[in-house]
C-alpha cells in the first residue's frame, strides 16, 4: 500500500491550488507603484564596434525618464563568472570584461547597447527607434575551429585571441591512453555535435528594482532560481551594494532549467537604474528578447575514440571537444564542459584510462551556460553514441557490450576524479528491459513494416552526478562560491513549524516534498509545515536550485535543522517529564520515557518553549529555531537505462517516437509523483533536443532560429506516454535522506536513446547511417537516407562536413 | 483612449484602452487579472488562452476593443462557486499534470474547450487539440492523463 | 506596436469607407497581422476590424452549386462544414484550436503566406475570390509570396469553391511553426485534376502541371511515377533544402492522390 504522508507518499501538491486558480504571484504580476518601464536597445549585428550613439533626439521624446548607455556603468563592475578554470599548461582560463551595457564593442546579436527608461513601455520602445547608433561593422566570429586559429578576428581584442582556455583531463593519463588507443585490438571514432539549444523556460525573465531614499535599502524582484547568488554577485562584484542594504526576490518562478541560475545584466540595470532615476524600474523579457539574451545551452563539436580489447573490455577513451562560451562568460559557463562534462566519460563503465580534452572558445553569439543536465548530457551523448557505434562495428548486442563493462562494485573510484558510491546498473538495465517490453519489439517492428514505416530500438545507460557540490572541491576546482545549502526550522509556540530554504522552487515541488521530510521525523501531519523561499530577506543564505540538488543538499540542510530542534526538544521534554533526555523517545508527535507510561504531546513541548515557566532556564535558551547549513562530502550518482522506439517515415525522414521506457535508480524518493513528472520533463527536453530543438545561426552570426515560428519546442503530438520505474533503489551513502535527484536524468539520458534508436531504424532498413547529428529532423533524416551531407542549420559545421560554412549556410544544398 | 465594456467572469467591467491594447494587456493590466500569462509573442505558446463568448482565443492575438460586448472567461473564472477546484482544475492536481503553472492557466483553458466539444477526448485527440499549448515542464504525460480524469474517463492517479 | 486607430464598423459598408482612409489596414482575425504588428513590422495609422460585419461570415451553397465561403468566416467554421471535406480537413489543422476560433479565410488569403494553407485549396478548386470591387478567378489572384491582386483597402467578401468529385490536402509540418513545409491539395474534377503547392516555393502557392497531367488522365499514384517536381524557385531554409521540398511535393500528391481515390 503506497503511505498517505510523510516520506514515500504522493500528497497533491499545495502550491497547486494557487496555479490552477490564477492566484499564483510570478514577477511579472509585481508593480510597484511609480515604476517606469525600460527597454534595451540591442545590436542587430553580431560583431561591431560601437562609433557612435546620439540619444539627442530620444531624450526628449514624450514619457522618457532617461536613457543609459555603457559609458553610465563605467564606475561599476562587469557582470562576473564565477567559475575560473585552469588549463592544462596550468594557465588560468581568460576572461574578458562583460559589461553591463555594451562599451566600445558589441559581441552578439542582442547585445544590450542602449537602455531607455520611460513612463511606459510604448514611450521606451519610441524613443529606442530615435536614437542614432554608428555601428562599424566587423567580421563575425562563429565556427569554433576557425575562431581559434592564428589571426583569427578576435571577439575581444584585449584577450590574446578567442581561445578561453585548452583544458585536459587528466592531464597525467593522455600519454597511456594514447598508447592505449594505439595498442587496442579495435578502436570506434565518432565525431559529433552537441547541439545548441535554448532553454526556454515558459516563464521568460522580468526585473524589477527599487530604491528606498528613506533607508537607501535596495530590492530586486527577479526571475532567479537563486536569489541569494544574485544577490552576492550583483551586490558585491557589480553595483557595490552590501548585501545587508540590498534584498532580492524571486516569488512563483515559471520554470528554469539552468538558465535563471545565472546573474543577467537587465538586473543589474534595473537595480542601478531604480536609484539613479529615483523611480521602481521593471523589465520584462518578450520571448524574441529571451532568445538573444537568455543564456544558451551546450554547443558542443566533438571527437571521441573508444578502444576496445580482444574481448571488446574497454581499455581506454579519447574525447576532443570545442566548447562555444559564447560572446562572454556567463555566471557558471566555464564549469560546464569541463568539471560538469569531464569527471562523467567514465559512464557506468570500467573503462581504466580516460582522457578528456576541451577547448573554449569566444564566439558573437550569446553566452552559453548551464542546460538542464549541465555537461553530463554532452558526455552521455558522445559516451552513448559511440558505445552503440562500436557494438555495430563488432557485431555484437549493444546491451550485452555495455553489461559485460558495467562497474559492479561500489564504492568505485573513476579514473577521472570521482568515486561512484552506490549503483546497480544491472538491475535498472533488467528494469528496463522488462517494462521496455524488449522481448515484443520483433513483433512491433514487423507490424510497422507492413504499414510501410521502420521500426528501431535504442538503449542507453547513463550516470550522472548531482547533488551539487562539496564546496572544498569545488574550490579546488575553481569555483567561486560554496556550494552547500541552507535551513532554518522555525517552530512556533503552538507546534506548527516554518521552514526557510536556500533552495528554490520552480516547478520542482517543494511547497508539498520538503514538508513530507519533516513531518516524518516529528511524526506530524505535512500540513502543519510551511516551507517559505526565494527572498533573501526571510531566508538563511543558501545557494538555490540547479544540478538536481535541492533534496539531496538542501533537503539534508532541512534534516540537519530539524534533528537540531529535535534534540533541544527532547531536552525541554526531559525536564518537564523529570526523565534524562536519553531516554526521550519522540513518535508519532508525542514524547515519551522510555520504560515509563509517561508522555507529553509535541505542542506542549512547543508551548513550553515560548512560554519557559517550567523550563530548564539555566541550561537552555528558550525558543526553538535551529539553522543548518549541509555541505554534501560527494556528488550523488543517480543513474539508469533508458530504451525508446522510434518509427522513420522512409518517404519524409519524419521520425516519431513510439514508446518510451526509463528505469532509473534515484535512491531513496520521497515523493514518487514529483519524481515521476520530473523524469517526464526531462524526457521531453532530451527528445526535444534529439528530434526538434536548434539554436541555429548563419555564417553573418544572425540567430536564425529566433522564435517559436523556427524554433521547435516539443508539443503535445511530439511525445508518447511514458513508461518511466524508480523502484531500483540503492540509497546515497553519504547524505541523511539517501536521495540521489532526479530533475535532470530525463533530459541526459533522452538523447542518445533516440539518436541510437533511429540509427537501428536505418541500419535494419539496410542503409548504411551510423550518425546524424541532432536535431534529427524529418530534413537531416532524410538526407542522411540519401547519403547526402547533413542539412544546414547547425550552431556549428555538422560533424564529418568538409567545409566549414556549408554546415550553416542558409543557401547551402543537403 | 476609449473605454472598452464586457463581462468577466461573469462580473460587467469597464477598462480604459489605446487601440493597440490586447485583451490579455486589459485582462492583467486595468483588470488587475494576472493569471492570464504571456509566454511569447507569435501566438503559439497559449499561455494566454481565455474564452471570449464561450469560445478559446489567444489574449495576446485578440485587441481589447474587440471584446467590447463580450463574454470573457478566464482562469480566475475557473473554479467552483464555493471556491473548490472545478473540475478540470482538481484533475490537474490529482493528475500532476502542472509543475512550474505558467502555462497552466492557458491548459485549463484550452482543455475546458476540448471538453465542451467533445466530451470523451481519446489521447491523440487531447494531443492534437494542445497543439497551441506548449508546456515546458511536463513532458504533456500528465496533462493528458488529467484531461482525460476529468472527462470521466478512467486514469489511474499518479505515482499509484 | 506602433498607435493606432481601431475601428469596429458592422456594416460592409461602413468597412469600406473606413478603409478610405490614409494608411489604413483591414484587419480580419489578426492571427498573423497581430504578430507583425508586435514586432513593428507595419505602422498602420487605423486598423478596420471585419469583426463585426457579419454580411461577410458564413457559408452556403450558391444555384451553381457552390461553396460560398464569407470572408470573415472563421477557419474553424470552415472546418466544421460538411460540403466540402477537403476543405474542411485542411481548415481544421490550421494553427490550433484558439487561432481557428478568431482567424478567417479572408484574412489569409488577403496575405497570400507563401506557407499558407487556403492559397492551395483555392487553387486547387478554381475556387473565385470575391470582394468589395470585384471578382478573381484563384489562378490570378495569387501573384507571389505576400502578394495579391488586392488593391489598397480592398476587401476579400466572399470565396467561393467549386466543389471537386474528389479531392485531399495533405501537409506537411514545419516541426516549428507547424505551418506546411509543403501542402500539396489535388481536385479532381469531371474535366481534370488540378494540383497545387504550398509551402514550397519563393513564389507562393503553385500548380504543377505536370502531374496535373498524368492524374487527369489516370488519377492514381501510379501515374507520377517518373515525374519530379524541380527544385528550382524552392524555398531552402533552416527546415529542409529546395531538393527535400521537391522530393516531398511527389510524395504528398501521391499521398494525397491515394487519400482522394
Amino acid at each position: 500500500m503506497p503511505k498517505d504522508s510523510g516520506i514515500g507518499a504522493s500528497p497533491k501538491r499545495r502550491e497547486d491550488v494557487r496555479f490552477l486558480t490564477g492566484d499564483g504571484r510570478y514577477t511579472d504580476d509585481i508593480n510597484v507603484a511609480g515604476q517606469a518601464y525600460v527597454h534595451f536597445l540591442r545590436s542587430d549585428v553580431a560583431h561591431a564596434r560601437i562609433a557612435g550613439i546620439d540619444t539627442s533626439q530620444a531624450e526628449g521624446m514624450p514619457g522618457v525618464v532617461r536613457i543609459f548607455t555603457g559609458a553610465d556603468f563605467e564606475a561599476v563592475g562587469g557582470i562576473p563568472c564565477g567559475w575560473q578554470i585552469t588549463d592544462r599548461h596550468g594557465e588560468v582560463m581568460q576572461e574578458p570584461k562583460h559589461p553591463v551595457l555594451a562599451h566600445g564593442k558589441v559581441r552578439h546579436v542582442g547585445d544590450p547597447i542602449c537602455a531607455v527608461v520611460a513612463d511606459t513601455l510604448a514611450q521606451a520602445r519610441d524613443a529606442a527607434e530615435a536614437i542614432v547608433l554608428d555601428l562599424e561593422e566587423l567580421p563575425a566570429v562563429i565556427d569554433m575551429k576557425e575562431a581559434v586559429k592564428d589571426g583569427a578576428t578576435k571577439v575581444h581584442d584585449d584577450l590574446t585571441g578567442n581561445l578561453c582556455y585548452d583544458w585536459g583531463f587528466v592531464e597525467e593519463n593522455r600519454d597511456a591512453v594514447d598508447e592505449a588507443i594505439k595498442s587496442a585490438a579495435h578502436v570506434t571514432t565518432l565525431e559529433l555535435v552537441n547541439n545548441r539549444l535554448i532553454a526556454n523556460p515558459m516563464e521568460p525573465r522580468v526585473a524589477v528594482g527599487q530604491w528606498e531614499k528613506g533607508t537607501g535599502d535596495y530590492t530586486l524582484y527577479t526571475t532567479s532560481q537563486n536569489p541569494h547568488v544574485i544577490r552576492l554577485l550583483m551586490g558585491a562584484f557589480v553595483l557595490g551594494i552590501p548585501e545587508h542594504k540590498l534584498r532580492v526576490v524571486a516569488p512563483d518562478v515559471g520554470g528554469g532549467f539552468g538558465t535563471k541560475i545565472f546573474h543577467y545584466a537587465e538586473e543589474a540595470f534595473c537595480t542601478f537604474a531604480a536609484k539613479e532615476c529615483r523611480r521602481p524600474v521593471k523589465w520584462t523579457s518578450s520571448r524574441s528578447e529571451a532568445f538573444m539574451s537568455d543564456a544558451h545551452g551546450r554547443d558542443h563539436v566533438t571527437k571521441i575514440e573508444l578502444a576496445l580489447d580482444a574481448e571488446n573490455n574497454f581499455t581506454a577513451v579519447r574525447t576532443e571537444t570545442y566548447a562555444n562560451m559564447g560572446a562572454y562568460l556567463s555566471t557558471f559557463a566555464p564549469s560546464v564542459p569541463t568539471w560538469l562534462h569531464g569527471t562523467l566519460m567514465a559512464g557506468n563503465y570500467r573503462t581504466p584510462l580516460i582522457y578528456v580534452n576541451v577547448k573554449a572558445v569566444f564566439t558573437n553569439t550569446v553566452p552559453v551556460d548551464a542546460y538542464r543536465g549541465a555537461g553530463r548530457p554532452e558526455a552521455t551523448f558522445q559516451l552513448e553514441r559511440v558505445i552503440d557505434k562500436a557494438a555495430r562495428e563488432l557485431g555484437v548486442d549493444p546491451i550485452e557490450l555495455r553489461r559485460q563493462n558495467f562497474i559492479t562494485e561500489f564504492p568505485y573510484a573513476t579514473p577521472v576524479a570521482v568515486e561512484y558510491d552506490t549503483g546497480d546498473y544491472h538491475a535498472t538495465m533488467d528494469k528496463l528491459i522488462e517494462i521496455a517490453d524488449v522481448a515484443g519489439f520483433e513483433a512491433r517492428a514487423e507490424e510497422s513494416r507492413a504499414r510501410g514505416k521502420l521500426r528501431g530500438f535504442g538503449v542507453n545507460s547513463y550516470i550522472e552526478a548531482c547533488g551539487i557540490a562539496p564546496s572544498n572541491l569545488v574550490g579546488q576546482l575553481g569555483a567561486r562560491a560554496g556550494l552547500y545549502e541552507s535551513a532554518t526550522v522555525r517552530v512556533n509556540a503552538t507546534g506548527g513549524l516554518v521552514v526557510m530554504t536556500g533552495s528554490h522552487s520552480h516547478g520542482q515541488g517543494h511547497e508539498t516534498s520538503f514538508p513530507q521530510v519533516v513531518a516524518d521525523m516529528i511524526g506530524i501531519p505535512d500540513d502543519m509545515i510551511e516551507i517559505v523561499h526565494g527572498d533573501t530577506a526571510n531566508t538563511p543564505m543558501g545557494m538555490g536550485t540547479y544540478g538536481s540538488r535541492s533534496l539531496a543538499v538542501g533537503g539534508s540542510a532541512i534534516v540537519r535543522a530539524t534533528e537540531k530542534i529535535i534534540a533541544k526538544a527532547k531536552k525541554i521534554a526531559a525536564h518537564i517529564m523529570e526523565a534524562s533526555d536519553q531516554d526521550i523517545e519522540l513518535k508519532d508527535g508525542k514524547f515519551t520515557v522510555a520504560g515509563t507510561d509517561k508522555e507529553l504531546a509535541w505542542g506542549d513541548v512547543t508551548l513550553a518553549a515560548y512560554v519557559p515557566h517550567n523550563y530548564p532556564l539555566a541550561e537552555m535558551e528558550p525558543g526553538l529555531e535551529e539553522t543548518a547549513f549541509y555541505d554534501p562530502n560527494n556528488f550523488t550518482y543517480p543513474s539508469g537505462a533508458y530504451a525508446c522506439e522510434v518509427e522513420v517515415d522512409p518517404e519524409t525522414g519524419k521520425v516519431t517516437i513510439e514508446r518510451f521506457a526509463a528505469a532509473d535508480d534515484f535512491g531513496n524518493v520521497v515523493n514518487p509523483m514529483i519524481v515521476e513528472g520530473q523524469v517526464h520533463g526531462g524526457i521531453a527536453q532530451g527528445v526535444g533536443q534529439a528530434l526538434l530543438e536548434n539554436c541555429a545561426y548563419d555564417e553573418n552570426g544572425q540567430l536564425i532560429s529566433a522564435s517559436y515560428m523556427d524554433y521547435a519546442m516539443p508539443r503535445a503530438d511530439d511525445l508518447p506516454m511514458f513508461t518511466v520505474d524508480h523502484s531500483c533503489q540503492t540509497p546515497c551513502t553519504h547524505n541523511p535522506l539517501g536521495v540521489k535527484g532526479c530533475g535532470e536524468a530525463g533530459a541526459i539520458a533522452s538523447p542518445p536513446t533516440v539518436v541510437n534508436a533511429v540509427c537501428d531504424a536505418l541500419q535494419r532498413a539496410g542503409k548504411n547511417v551510423t550518425h546524424i547529428d541532432m536535431p534529427l529532423s524529418p530534413a537531416r533524416v532524410w538526407a542522411a537516407m540519401q547519403g547526402a551531407e547533413p542539412t544546414m542549420g547547425a550552431a556549428q559545421p555538422a560533424a564529418g562536413s568538409a567545409g566549414s560554412a556549408e554546415g550553416r549556410s542558409l543557401h547551402g544544398q543537403g | 483612449m476609449t473605454k472598452v465594456s464586457m463581462r468577466v467572469n461573469g462580473k460587467a467591467v469597464t477598462a480604459e484602452v489605446e487601440g493597440r491594447t490586447l485583451l490579455v494587456e486589459a485582462l492583467r493590466g486595468p483588470l488587475g487579472l494576472t493569471g492570464t500569462h504571456v509566454g511569447c509573442d507569435t501566438s503559439q505558446c497559449g499561455a494566454c488562452v481565455v474564452h471570449v463568448d464561450g469560445k478559446a482565443v489567444k489574449a495576446c492575438t485578440m485587441f481589447a476593443a474587440e471584446a467590447e460586448g463580450a463574454e470573457v472567461t478566464t482562469i480566475e473564472g475557473m473554479a467552483n462557486a464555493d471556491g473548490s477546484l472545478g473540475v478540470i482544475q482538481q484533475a490537474f492536481q490529482d493528475h500532476h499534470g502542472l509543475q512550474c503553472g505558467f502555462c497552466t492557466p492557458g491548459m485549463v483553458m484550452s482543455a475546458a474547450a476540448l471538453l465542451k466539444d467533445n466530451p470523451k477526448p481519446s489521447e491523440a485527440e487531447i494531443r492534437h487539440y494542445l497543439e497551441g499549448n506548449i508546456c515546458r515542464c511536463t513532458g504533456y504525460h500528465n496533462i493528458v492523463k488529467a484531461i482525460q480524469a476529468a472527462s470521466g474517463q478512467d486514469v489511474a492517479i499518479a505515482a499509484e | 506596436m506602433y498607435a493606432f486607430d481601431l475601428e469596429r464598423p458592422t456594416t460592409l459598408a461602413d468597412a469600406i469607407a473606413a478603409l478610405k482612409g490614409e494608411d489604413a489596414q483591414a484587419l480580419g482575425g489578426g492571427q498573423t497581422l497581430i504578430p507583425t504588428l508586435k514586432q513593428r513590422l507595419a505602422m498602420p495609422a487605423k486598423l478596420v476590424s471585419l469583426a463585426g460585419v457579419d454580411e461577410i461570415k458564413g457559408i452556403c451553397r450558391n444555384d451553381a452549386g457552390r461553396l460560398c465561403v464569407g470572408g470573415g468566416t472563421t477557419h474553424g467554421e470552415i472546418a466544421a462544414q460538411s460540403d466540402y471535406p477537403a476543405l474542411a480537413a485542411l481548415a481544421g489543422r490550421i494553427g490550433d484550436p484558439a487561432v481557428r476560433n478568431r482567424g478567417t479565410i479572408g484574412g489569409s488569403v488577403a496575405n497570400n503566406d507563401p506557407s499558407a494553407c487556403y492559397p492551395a485549396a483555392c487553387l486547387a478548386s478554381g475556387a473565385t475570390i470575391v470582394t468589395d470591387r470585384g471578382e478573381y478567378a484563384a489562378d490570378d489572384f495569387f501573384q507571389g509570396m505576400f502578394t495579391t491582386s488586392l488593391a489598397e483597402g480592398e476587401i476579400v467578401t466572399e470565396v467561393r469553391f467549386p466543389i471537386p468529385e474528389a479531392a485531399n490536402y495533405q501537409k506537411f509540418a514545419q516541426p516549428a511553426s507547424r505551418f506546411p513545409l509543403v501542402g500539396v491539395f489535388v481536385a479532381r474534377f469531371a474535366d481534370g485534376v488540378r494540383v497545387a503547392v504550398t509551402g514550397a516555393s519563393e513564389g507562393g502557392v503553385f500548380r504543377w502541371s505536370e502531374a496535373e497531367t498524368a492524374l487527369s488522365s489516370d488519377f492514381s499514384v501510379g501515374a507520377l511515377e517518373g515525374l519530379s517536381a524541380s527544385a528550382e524557385g524552392l524555398i531552402t531554409d533552416l527546415h529542409g533544402s529546395a531538393d527535400y521540398r521537391a522530393h516531398l511535393i511527389k510524395v504528398l500528391t501521391g499521398r494525397a492522390v491515394t487519400a482522394a481515390a
